[in-house]
């Protein structure tokens, strides 16, 4: 069961960071819409991160609640990329869009699982995912071909993100068990994939990909080795649940 | 002892918070009625968005009304075994957005695309010379559109696999 549990936590917790990540845009966005669009964002992947909390806890695990606000940063499994600050507008949708597609695309694999449980929640949450996509789709290809400092900032937002974004497909212990228990078709299959997905909106954005022979996946956080970002936003994230666990609002 | 059918109505008055005009029923939200015994029933409902903060009060609302008919012992579970998706809104209920001004979501056959979101037709003067604004608006259920015909902003409900 250990492996399906690693599964589920690397999961829950990039969905919980980078869902924690989009609410900073709230009040802050470059014009409303977006503004809008971060929020809504935030909101579906902290009730996705739920869902998959949940089904840790039918595990054995404890209470949503108690799991999402009672770690410290090494016994987080997000990966670095989502921990990252949101910088500028362009590096945050530029993330958005790498991570999205990545992530719409596990569900995709996931809804397919043999384990029943997370297969469910995934049918559900790839379907909300492809409203993510479209957004950072849209961006992305208008802010790339845009105007000649939109171009450069994009593809400066690129530069730095490569490398984390890498990290996103860490291999975990269990690959093998997960293939051969027809769990999770594991992350090389989806890596490739996601470089199949992202390629040709690249292209049409007039992006460009950072040479094969620079590139040095940014791993560590699928084991619990953060970058001095992620502690900050776990203490301000549990601010009120440390004050009083039994709050409402 | 009331019956499935008789439970199914009295849900009918329990509306979404956040549209008045849309019953729970009809949004296709409650998936199961079962009738456990001599006033006991169990309700089964799905979320619309797995991040919708309406779910709780809506499970209360659900409850609160089964007591008022009369029924002494309430469950209801959310679950996501038989997943919300927007062709589960009936034709009434297709209804009842267009008269709270929101354009209800085309069918969709399994799929969505990028495309089906645009040129939605407003729901204030029917033209199809539309367009999308942003896929997220005031509610996860709602995206944002300008209407270039009658030139007014709508909301639509977004279609949803």
């Amino acid at each position: 069961m250990n492996h399906i549990k690693e599964l589920l936590y690397k999961m829950a917790d990039d969905l919980l960071i980078i869902g924690h990540r989009n609410s900073e845009w709230t009040g802050l966005g470059p014009i409303l819409e977006e503004d809008i669009a971060f929020s809504s964002m935030a909101q579906d992947k902290i009730g996705q991160s739920q869902a998959i909390f949940q089904l840790l806890h039918e595990l054995g695990e404890q209470e949503p609640d108690t799991v999402a606000f009672t770690r410290n940063a090494n016994q987080f499994h997000n990966a670095v990329f989502t921990e990252l600050p949101n910088g500028d507008y362009a590096f945050s949708t530029m993330r958005h869009f790498l991570y999205d597609v990545a992530d719409q695309l596990r569900f995709e694999m996931l809804a397919n699982s043999s384990y029943e449980p997370l297969a469910k929640v995934s049918r559900k949450v790839k379907g909300e995912l492809k409203y993510h996509v479209f957004h950072a789709n849209t961006w992305i290809t208008k802010l790339g071909a845009a105007t000649e400092e939109s171009h450069a900032r994009m593809q400066t937002a690129l530069n730095e993100c490569w490398n984390y974004a890498l990290g996103m497909f860490e291999a975990s212990e269990f690959e093998q068990q997960l293939i051969s228990e027809k769990i999770f078709e594991g992350e090389a299959e989806l890596k490739q994939r996601w470089l199949g997905a992202i390629s040709p909106i690249l292209t049409k954005a007039t992006l460009t990909i950072p040479d094969e022979s620079t590139w040095q996946p940014h791993t560590g956080g699928r084991k619990g080795i953060h970058t001095e970002h992620l502690q900050p936003l776990l203490d301000e994230m549990s601010e009120v649940f440390k004050i009083d666990p039994t709050a409402e609002w | 002892m009331l019956s499935e059918a008789q439970i199914w109505q009295a849900l009918e008055v329990v509306k979404d918070p956040e549209i008045p005009t849309l019953s729970m029923v009809d949004m296709g939200i409650i998936t199961k009625v079962e009738i456990r015994g001599e006033s006991d029933v169990f309700v089964e409902m799905t979320p619309t968005f797995s991040g919708c903060p309406a779910i709780k009060m809506m499970e209360g609302m659900v409850a609160e009304r089964l007591k008022e008919i009369g029924i002494e012992k309430v469950e209801v579970v959310t679950t996501f075994d038989k997943p919300w998706d927007s062709n589960k809104l009936t034709e009434r209920g297709l209804m009842c957005l267009k008269k709270h001004g929101l354009a209800p979501p085309p069918k969709h056959k399994g799929e969505i695309t990028q495309e089906l979101l645009e040129h939605v037709a407003c729901p204030f003067c029917g033209s199809k010379n539309t367009e999308t604004k942003s896929p997220f608006g005031p509610t996860l259920c709602r995206s944002l559109h300008y209407c270039n015909n009658c030139l007014q902003a709508f909301e639509q409900f977004k279609p949803v696999v």
